[in-house]
């Protein structure tokens, strides 16, 4: 894990290899010399690192004069272990043990923008890249070997670091001996990719999955002690000398600006200061609880801005009813409008997904420090290296003036409220000329962080006489997933830039459902519809974990259970009728065979019309190469409406598991957050503002609620490179738990969240 | 300002604060004491969490002139890894947290009731530690590891 090194000094990063741009010509096997066992930063300061580009081995991978590796790595973990599983990769491919192996993560200045923490694409994408740096540092190493052992390649072997004769083990040379404390030089294949896509191999070829000893193995994450034992600094621990405290004040009515403030009002508050630029208003004070009060205290007269919004319960009306910005169809199946006409019977169905919140565990924090034309942030974001081009842009400095260091902050599940933060901070310690730490308040981290977008969704389907589903169309219309972008890197999509003027520059996108229902004639697409607020609105919305996923499959694969129950069928085996994909007709298969699936048709006519009943619901779903099918056990109480979660079956193929342990985990944690956000989560608004600003107006999954089992069933297929985990498990959560309500209750809720309030009308 | 005596993880240490302050601030800014983590102000999730003379208390909303002489403790004094309470030792075998941030919450909280609750049932858990915040969804594995401390001791 990458820790704060309170050691670390802004003089040995001005001469750092970030500036060092005319970098030592070597050739290849001929190590830059380098002493790493002075640490990082250190060795950062001795200018003989390679440039830190995409094309060069050492900006992935270095042995330590110690014998350990260290693995430069451009994504970051956000709790799930990303780093164990990188960690091991790199281990098997370079054949040293897992243990000497450290992951340095997020860090401007050791790493290359590997895209951040981003789509489930840690071990599919980032991995992809860590693996072949690995393998061709373990090439580039054996070569060197066989010139120290005068032994043909192809007659080495290498164990633990250790490369050794295979005919005469005592002739052997070490990683350490051979480039310990100095870097590769050792170009690498980029494909001039930045982010996600960057792959850059060398010429080795990794193992073959068969070889594999590291990879699959449960590995423990090493970070967790330091958590419970309290020895480890969150980004919000992160102080630096002469630091003040800032905090930033939004409106009571959102789009309404600052005209008036009076400064005079915060006088009596030691040190307290207001920064006023445009329509950006904060505050700093030395001490933090005077930053707090001085934010609380002081008077602004606000402009009276014609109320942006409507009641949150007119929401679904008005996308129903507004203009569609963009239609995205994908290429339609057979003739769609044909097969309606000829269809026996046409079942049609709409659904409703709320705003949602990240609201992270705690309100997001930055700090920033800009001296002599440098600035270096110190930021929980998710991705650290855009943050820097948004920190430049935003305080107008050169990007390669700016790091940003990544530092575990307080939750992330997409783009949350870190990155307007980290903006924040810039333009307040800018004006102050001091470094500034800013931490949003609870109602701001709830109430102003862009929300998951709200939608509805419309389905169709045609059916022959025979019960056969003959047609299909699916189209969601919602708010874009995009009105900010997926990253700070751009003044335009955080609140600071707006505020200082600049309008928001939305995008739109949505997505269709990830499934392979074989229908001969299918139309699937999605609209999206213009942002209530075109300014440093509230509900500006963007991606949330498994971004318009759990939005788009709550509609879809409830639909699909609408259709198995219109002809009797049994939801399971009706899937399984139209399922075309191999892998997910196993998934389906897997998670039904281990919940103890019984063939019958939902709902459950044997269930009692009163108390509490139970029922069973599946619900499958695709996500870029992985497939999830989940079972949901429910209890529903009708004379209440409060929905138990009780067991989930969940079938997981992400093709090769890298670490068993951490994908379990990451399973459950999606599984309670699925049901969270199906059962409580929904951001209320009035005219003004939004009204969700805590954790009384904004509820989520309390610990009496959790499912009393969450079983994994782990699909393992080494034979197919590694997709995502981090999101799709999430995806299907609400159709499972909606489907199951149906089977317990015969009432089909077509609208998140299943609120007891909500489910009891619907019952009655 | 006013000066106070804290008594906190054994020691004594004078701050100098608004009566009104909340003791999260005086440990955090002017003792150094990261542990504890500023997640509401409110009382409402549990990551400002510290035992005062032994009870779970929200820090955030304990103002610093009513602490008086109660003892303090933290996180950072319930256990160390050669010196583990069971509940932090548990949280590591279960491989609990995602991103951490809650933890205060969860294990001062089950620590207390742990206390005075020896064999507690699944059920007496998890009404302890209602009202207690997990954004991360780690709840099933929270609740192995207060068993498994439960069962430890």
């Amino acid at each position: 894990m990458t820790k704060f090194d309170k050691s670390f000094s802004r003089r040995k990063f001005l001469k750092s290899g970030l500036q060092a741009g005319g970098a030592l010509v070597v050739s290849i096997g001929m190590p830059v010399s380098l002493d790493l066992l002075l640490g990082i930063n250190q060795a950062l300061a001795q200018s003989g690192r390679p440039p830190l580009t995409p094309d060069q081995l050492s900006s992935y991978i270095a042995v330590n004069a110690d014998g350990t590796v260290s693995a430069f790595f451009g994504k970051m973990d956000m709790g799930q272990g990303l780093f164990v599983a990188i960690g091991q990769i790199v281990a098997e491919e370079l054949d040293v043990a897992f243990q000497n192996v450290k992951v340095i993560m997020g860090d401007t200045a050791t790493s290359v923008n590997q895209g951040g923490a981003s789509g489930s694409t840690g071990v599919q994408m980032g991995g992809r890249q860590m693996r072949v740096a690995a393998a061709e540092a373990r090439r580039v190493l054996v070569d060197m070997a066989a010139q120290q052992l005068a032994t043909p390649v192809d007659q080495l072997t290498v164990a633990d670091g250790v490369v050794s004769v295979k005919s005469d083990a005592a002739k052997k040379i070490t990683y350490r001996e051979l480039i310990g404390g100095k870097f590769f030089n050792v170009p690498l294949e980029w494909n001039k990719q930045m982010g996600n896509a960057l792959y850059a191999p060398g010429k080795a070829q990794p193992k073959d999955p068969s070889q594999h000893k590291v990879v699959g193995k449960p590995i423990p994450r090493e970070d967790i002690a330091p958590k419970v034992y309290a020895q480890s600094n969150f980004n919000t621990d992160i102080r630096v000398p002469g630091m003040v405290h800032g905090r930033m004040i939004r409106p009571e009515v959102a789009g309404a600006v600052p005209v008036k403030v009076d400064e005079s009002s915060i006088k009596g508050i030691k040190g307290a200061r207001v920064v006023h630029d445009k329509d950006f208003i904060g505050v700093v004070a030395d001490r933090e609880w005077d930053a707090i009060k001085a934010a609380q205290q002081l008077k602004i007269e606000w402009s009276s801005p014609t109320p942006p919004f409507f009641d949150y319960t007119q929401l679904h009306d008005h996308i129903r009813k507004a203009d569609v910005h963009k239609r995205q169809d994908n290429k339609p199946v057979g003739d769609v409008a044909a097969a309606f006409k000829s269809a026996a019977r046409v079942i049609e169905a709409e659904y409703e997904w709320p705003f949602q919140s990240h609201a992270c565990m705690g309100p997001a924090c930055a700090l920033v420090q800009i001296t002599d034309g440098q600035a270096t942030v110190w930021t929980g974001s998710q991705k650290p290296h855009f943050v820097a081009a948004g920190l430049a842009a935003t305080i107008g400095l050169p990007v390669d003036k700016v790091r940003a260091i990544w530092v575990p902050g307080p939750g992330s599940y997409g783009r949350n409220d870190a990155d307007d933060a980290v903006m924040d901070a810039a333009v307040l310690a800018q004006a102050v000329g001091k470094p500034v730490r800013v931490q949003y308040m609870r109602d701001q981290g709830t109430g102003w962080d862009p929300k998951g977008p709200a939608s509805i969704h419309r389905a169709r389907a045609g059916l022959d006489a025979d019960g056969n589903v003959i047609a299909y169309e699916f189209v969601s219309k919602g708010f874009s997933r995009v009105d900010v972008d997926t990253n700070g890197s751009k003044p335009a999509a955080t609140l600071a830039g707006q505020l200082r003027g600049l309008p928001l520059a939305y995008v739109d996108g949505f997505g269709t459902p990830g499934e392979s229902y074989g229908f001969p004639n299918k139309l699937v697409g999605w609209e999206t519809v213009a942002p209530l607020l075109d300014r440093a609105s509230p509900l500006r919305s963007a991606h949330l974990r498994d971004p318009v996923g759990p939005q788009i499959h709550f509609a879809s694969e409830s639909f699909i259970d609408e259709l198995a129950a219109e002809v009797g069928a049994d939801p399971v085996e009706f899937r399984l009728k139209y399922l075309t994909a191999p892998r997910d007709i196993a998934a389906v298969k897997a998670a039904a065979e281990k919940a103890g699936w019984k063939s019958r048709p939902a709902p459950n006519k044997a269930n009692p019309s009163g108390g509490t009943v139970s029922g069973r619901g599946i619900a499958y779903s695709q996500r870029s190469g992985t497939v999830v099918a989940i079972v949901a056990e429910v209890d529903v109480d009708r004379t209440t409406g409060k929905i138990w979660a009780r067991k989930f079956t969940v079938a997981h193929d992400c093709g090769q598991i890298i670490n068993p342990d951490g994908l379990k985990h990451t399973i459950e944690g999606n599984i309670v957050q699925g049901v969270s956000r199906t059962l409580w989560e929904e951001v209320t608004f009035d005219a003004n503002n939004v009204t969700s600003v805590d954790w009384a107006s904004y509820p989520i999954l309390d610990i009496t609620e959790t499912p009393e089992s969450i079983e994994c069933v782990l699909i393992n297929r080494p034979e197919i490179a590694p997709s995502g985990a981090g999101e799709p498990s999430t995806r299907a959560v609400a159709a499972a738990v909606a489907n199951a309500v149906f089977d317990a209750t015969g009432v089909r809720i077509r609208r998140v969240p299943f609120s007891p309030e909500r489910v009891k009308a619907a019952l009655s | 300002m006013t000066k106070y005596t804290l008594n906190v993880n054994g020691k004594d240490h004078t701050v100098d604060a608004d009566p009104d302050m909340p003791l999260l601030y005086a440990l955090r800014d002017d003792l150094g004491l990261n542990n504890p983590h500023f997640g509401c102000g409110l009382a409402q999730c549990g990551a400002c969490t510290v035992h005062l003379d032994g009870e779970a208390v929200r820090s955030c909303v304990t103002a610093v002139s009513d602490v008086g002489e109660a003892k303090v403790v933290t996180l950072a004094g319930l256990g160390t890894p050669e010196k583990p309470h069971p509940i932090q030792k548990a949280y590591v075998d279960e491989q609990v947290p995602q991103c951490g941030y809650c933890i205060n919450g969860w294990i001062m909280t089950a620590a207390a009731f742990l206390r005075d609750n020896k064999k507690p049932t699944d059920q007496e858990i998890r009404e302890a530690l209602s009202g207690l915040k997990c954004r991360c969804g780690t709840h099933m594995s929270i609740l192995r590891a207060v068993k498994r401390a439960a069962e430890m001791a």
